[in-house]
């Protein structure tokens, strides 16, 4: 099991968008290593011929008919928005893809 | 103490109906007892005292006008702080929602209003549900009101201890691993995870969505049934809510007994690790049930040994996707937007700041076990996992009735003891993670005190999907012989405060 | 545009590379509700009015999946001859970006709803060709940001951003086509014919109006090249959100010429996206990502798997229209007229139009006539879409009746025609405003014929003599004498008639 690395939290902390402090990244390399180390038992069950169940429940097939229901008001969609303009969510600059 | 306070949940309601109390009187006497001894458990991050009594007032004034009034109209609740509440604040136990205040209810906060229940507040949690010991609470520990230097349990410390600490009769949980039963056995209470799709998840905030479920909590199992029957049944809101009707809970435990029962012992469920005092009361609560009439019938499940660790790959993995919403634009808390930063850098200080170290750690945990390259080995894996132990239950269940374990495999320990070590913690959940990640239905109830340490241990029944009812006819037979033993209910040796 | 970027010319690309393409389709439904809440989707509603704990990704919202959405995408998979799965889920595509309420778009991954298809697609010269289809998934649009502050709402420069979450949750189908190989010098007219393709097939199914102009459908063109001759694909660029049938086309040529100047230059063409400029034509790259996207796709936990019964599956085809190119072919049939005349008319934007004014009680070839000649030049003039036009398939039908009937005759009708347009009211109200009316009086069309024959001995004599296409003289002479008002076909029935002649 490859141990893991300062770096490899670094990256997971950039896809988990969280603005890890330098001590936080060596104490959650640390502990994310124990844990790993500890669960990865599971992958003794990787070979089996055995289907993945992703939910407790054999349900299929659960849709609503394609009918209008009320909205939230302007006024509640946007009462926990930081900040507001022009009844938009207003957000800092966007660096994304144009 | 005043007496109304000690009054079960459905003692309140018939005394309420036939007029002997009011409402009003007997949320008071809630109010006043939170007021009283909270500053010492902690067991609410928001008494909602002017809401609680308006709902108090309402049901008098149904009383008055001779309409006909729900089991539980006019009594008190303490509804965890997971569940969204127009108008009052909801936190998930977390700073990255401290102060937000939801424009909606949760399916099971409109079902409580609708049956005149009277929401007290919002107890305090681990952080997300993520925790064992309400430590991780953004605002703060919760005591047991056995021994205020000891946990409570967790995620749903705040409605055990709200229940332990008789600041409410009745109050709502969440059982993702086991945050309703562990809650409830170290603080000698009554706690039961429905059938996953039992009760909505609509407006429950979602840590790991395929193994969340909400539910009662109570000092009684007779309590705990009717508040079972309120909040259960089909919304069509989940879409993994089971459309069939609510197995007849409070009949059930209205008719406890385990004559001619088999009940299942699962090998697994005991060894190292586990307390000498909880497998003594364990050990009895066996014997008891024997000369109740059960057949006794052992059970080998392999693949539970390997619950733990599906656990710790299935549960960050979803949470790390449901946590994502919490990025700082939409509501909730924002930080760094001072002008030098873009959007995803204040999401980033945002997540940063607004989130506990076990939360951070769940949701880095969860990213790892998704990513590329890793998903089979683990994420997969565990989803395998999943299955057999699906399988082995329903193995079992083909040959008893009920499983029956201890709840968790200690007693309460002592705040701090664990905080740091996250694998330590997550041993709490040993003996409740298997019905969660099959989906199936369980109870936790008190079967007496540890002898080494005079703190509650919980029994844990465990029956099969949709037969909710079995928990509490077990459950009532149970609790009744106990009783009957002890000449007295448990709870009436938790310290006074 | 600062950047310039090399290209070499389209002949020379294609003479040393061979281009290979996938085209990503992003249709949004007209469902009357949002994929996974009831939110209404009517377009111009005032920002954040259609929202709700669901789609703004509220703590605890859970999704419903909408069953007119499902339909809508198997209507689609069958209508591309796919394979329609018998179970399949929805999953989570984990990546964040401010338009995306939850920061994970709810998707398909592994198991579409519809997969193995394709879609036959007509060349400008009449000619078919095939394009496989790899999958349609069904997922969800995302909101829409503004950014304030800098040059013309562009991300850069703007000091902050504005969110709408109005358009968030829409019911998106994203058709993916399998590697376009074969299609040569064609490549990028093969791009456009699809794309059109797809939006007669989308509107003929009824799911949606696609108005690529309205963003309802969206195109990624991925290109890569390869060495003539070579078979293991090159490196492929990604132009998204190609937003018009000409785009698709220029984006696709663009970037077959860029390509090819960096291949032939000894460079090594980068996996990115790009973005396509109407205004050039050009593409210019997007953001250089410096870490591979990872999303960590896993099925969606809230939603259960999607299993529609082979009845209901079968139930669906039924019903399903008649599809464009089985139409076309039809009515190329009914009408017996050549490939490459239906390719005008359908060049022309002529169809539908030429349909319905059949629909209406013309026939055929007047239809055809109509709206192919006066009215597709006034279209022309006017700089409009024949659907645009001041003039309804009806009133077309109106006009051609007329004629039928020997009320007017083609160069009055043509009169008629632009009367309507200019808006002077129905084709009856024009006939009577502007006195329209062919000379049916009998006795004064007679009187005009003998007065052309007295007025013209000499051709008299030659049509006498067998000449019957001398006619023509004397049928322009009545004509002028009644000022264009007299039916040319009985005038020149009476010439013969008065001058003892058989026609023909
Ligand atoms: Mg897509
Ligand atoms: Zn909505």
């Amino acid at each position: 099991m490859p141990g893991i690395t300062r770096e490899e939290v670094a990256h997971l902390a950039r896809l988990a968008r969280l603005e890890l402090k330098p001590e936080e990244l060596d104490h959650f390399a640390g502990q994310l290593d124990d844990i790993i180390g500890a669960v990865a038992r599971v992958s003794e069950v990787a070979d089996q011929d055995v289907p993945p169940t992703s939910h407790p429940l054999p349900l299929t097939n659960v849709m609503r008919p394609d009918e209008v229901r009320p909205s939230l008001t302007p006024e509640q969609a946007l009462s926990g928005a930081p900040a507001q303009e022009q009844q938009r969510f207003k957000v800092p600059q966007i660096l994304g893809e144009e | 103490m005043s007496d109304i306070i000690k009054l079960t949940a459905a003692e309140i309601a018939e005394k309420i109906a036939s007029g002997e109390l009011t409402a009003v009187e007997v949320t008071e006497a809630h109010l006043a007892r939170i007021e009283a001894v909270d500053e010492k458990v902690h067991a609410f991050l928001h008494v909602d005292r002017e809401g609680a009594l308006a709902q108090a007032r309402a049901v008098d004034a149904k009383r008055e006008r001779g309409e006909k009034l729900g089991p539980l109209a006019g009594v008190p609740l303490a509804l965890k702080d997971i569940f969204t509440t127009e108008g009052v604040p909801t936190t998930v136990g977390s700073k990255i929602l401290e102060g937000w205040i939801p424009p909606y209810d949760a399916t099971v906060t409109k079902r409580l209003k609708d049956a005149d229940v009277v929401i007290l507040g919002k107890t305090n949690m681990d952080e997300f549900a993520m925790g064992s010991s309400t430590e991780n609470s953004a605002y703060g520990p919760t005591g047991n009101p056995w021994d205020l230097t000891k946990i409570p349990g967790g995620s749903g410390g705040g409605s055990s201890a709200a229940l332990a600490a008789f600041q409410a009769p009745l109050a709502i949980g969440t059982d993702t691993g086991g945050s309703i039963r562990q809650p409830a056995a170290v603080t000698g209470t009554v706690g039961v995870k429905p059938t996953y799709g039992g009760v909505s998840r609509y407006g429950m905030v979602a840590f790991s969505s395929s193994l969340d479920q909400g539910g009662p909590c109570a000092r009684t199992v007779l309590d705990a049934a009717l508040l079972h029957e309120v909040i259960a049944g089909h919304d069509p809101m989940d879409s993994t809510s089971i459309d069939a009707p609510v197995p007849a809970v409070v009949d059930a435990a209205r008719n406890g007994s385990v004559q001619g029962m088999r009940v299942g012992v699962v090998k697994q469920f005991r060894g190292e690790g586990y307390q000498a005092g909880v497998v003594q009361r364990f050990d009895e609560s066996v014997e008891l049930l024997k000369e109740l009439g059960a057949e006794i019938v052992e059970l080998d499940c392999p693949s539970f040994d390997l619950a733990l660790s599906a656990y710790y790959l299935i549960a960050p993995s979803e949470c790390s996707s449901n946590l994502a919403r919490f990025d700082g634009l939409r509501y909730g808390l924002r930080t760094g937007d001072d002008g030098t930063h873009s959007a995803e850098e204040v999401t980033s200080l945002t997540r940063e700041a607004g989130f506990g170290p076990e939360v951070k750690r769940r949701v880095m945990l969860g990213t790892y076990a998704l990513s590329s390259g890793y998903y089979d080995a683990y994420y997969g894996s565990a989803q395998k996992v999943r299955t057999l132990i699906k399988q082995e239950f329903e193995r079992a269940f083909e040959q008893v009735d009920v499983i029956v374990s201890p709840t968790t495999p200690t007693t309460a320990f002592p705040i701090g003891e664990r905080a740091d070590d996250p694998m330590a913690m997550y041993l709490a959940d040993l003996c409740t993670i298997p019905t969660n990640l099959a989906g199936n239905a369980a109870m936790s109830l008190p079967c007496g005190l540890a002898p080494e340490d005079d703190l509650p241990v919980g029994l844990q029944i465990i029956a099969p999907a949709m037969k909710d009812d079995r928990l509490y006819k077990v459950g009532a037979a149970v609790e009744a012989a106990f009783v009957e033993k002890w000449g007295h209910p448990l709870i009436e040796e938790a310290p006074s405060l | 545009m600062t950047t310039t970027t090399d290209l070499v010319s389209y002949e020379d690309a294609l003479a040393s590379y061979d281009p290979v393409m996938g085209l990503e389709v992003h249709v949004e439904l007209g469902t009357k509700t949002k994929m996974f809440c009831g939110c209404s989707t009517a377009l111009g509603a005032d920002p954040n009015t259609q929202t709700c704990p669901v789609c703004l990704g509220m703590p605890g919202a859970l999704p419903v999946v909408n069953a007119t959405g499902v339909e809508s995408a198997i209507k689609i998979g069958l209508a591309l001859n796919c394979e329609i799965a018998e179970w399949c889920r929805f999953a989570r595509k984990n990546y964040f970006y401010p338009d995306m309420p939850k920061n994970f778009q709810t998707s398909q991954y592994d198991e579409p709803i519809a997969f193995d298809g394709y879609l036959d697609v007509q060349l400008e010269d009449g000619e078919t060709f095939r394009v496989q289809i790899e999958r349609a998934h069904m997922e969800e649009d995302t909101g829409k940001s503004t950014h304030v502050g800098g040059a013309t709402g562009r991300i850069h420069g703007a000091s902050h951003s504005l969110l709408d979450y109005n358009r968030a949750g829409i019911p998106l189908i994203e058709i993916v086509t399998k590697p376009i190989e074969g299609a040569g010098e064609r490549a990028p007219e093969v791009a456009r014919a699809y794309v059109r393709e797809l939006r007669e097939l989308i509107r003929a199914l009824g799911v949606s109006e696609a108005r690529m102009e309205m963003g309802q459908m969206r195109c990624d063109v991925n290109l890569s090249l390869r060495p003539n001759g070579t078979e293991r694909f090159g490196t492929r660029s990604e132009t998204k959100n190609v937003n018009s049938l000409r785009s698709v086309e220029r984006a696709a040529r663009f970037e077959i010429q860029r390509h090819a100047a960096v291949l032939s230059g000894g460079g090594t063409i980068i996996q990115e996206t790009r973005h396509f400029h109407e205004d050039t034509g050009s593409t210019t790259s997007g953001r250089v990502k410096e870490e591979a996207e990872d999303y960590r796709y896993f099925p969606e936990p809230d939603l259960v798997p999607v299993a529609p019964s082979r009845e209901w599956v079968e139930e669906i085809r039924s019903n399903l229209p008649e599809l464009p190119l089985v139409r076309r072919n039809r009515l190329r049939e009914e009408w017996g007229i050549s490939g490459n005349d239906m390719q005008s008319i359908l060049n022309a934007g002529a169809l539908d139009p030429i349909v319905a004014t059949i629909d209406a009680g013309a026939d055929a070839a007047s239809a055809r006539k109509w709206w192919m000649g006066e009215l597709a030049r006034s279209a022309n003039e006017s700089g409009k879409a024949l659907d645009e036009l001041a003039i309804t398939p009806v009133q077309v039908a109106r006009v051609a009746e007329l004629v039928t009937k020997g009320d007017l005759n083609d160069k009055l009708a043509r009169q008629v025609i632009l009367g309507v347009l200019a808006g002077e009211g129905t084709p009856d109200e024009v006939v009577d405003k502007r006195g329209l009316k062919v000379v049916s009086d009998e006795g004064a069309l007679t009187t005009a014929v003998e007065e052309a024959i007295a007025g013209n001995p000499a051709i008299a004599d030659k049509i006498r003599g067998g000449k019957v296409a001398a006619a023509g003289a004397l049928v322009g002479a009545v004509m002028k004498a009644t000022r264009g008002q007299a039916d040319a076909a009985r005038v020149k029935e009476l010439i013969l008639e008065k001058l003892g002649v058989a026609e023909g």
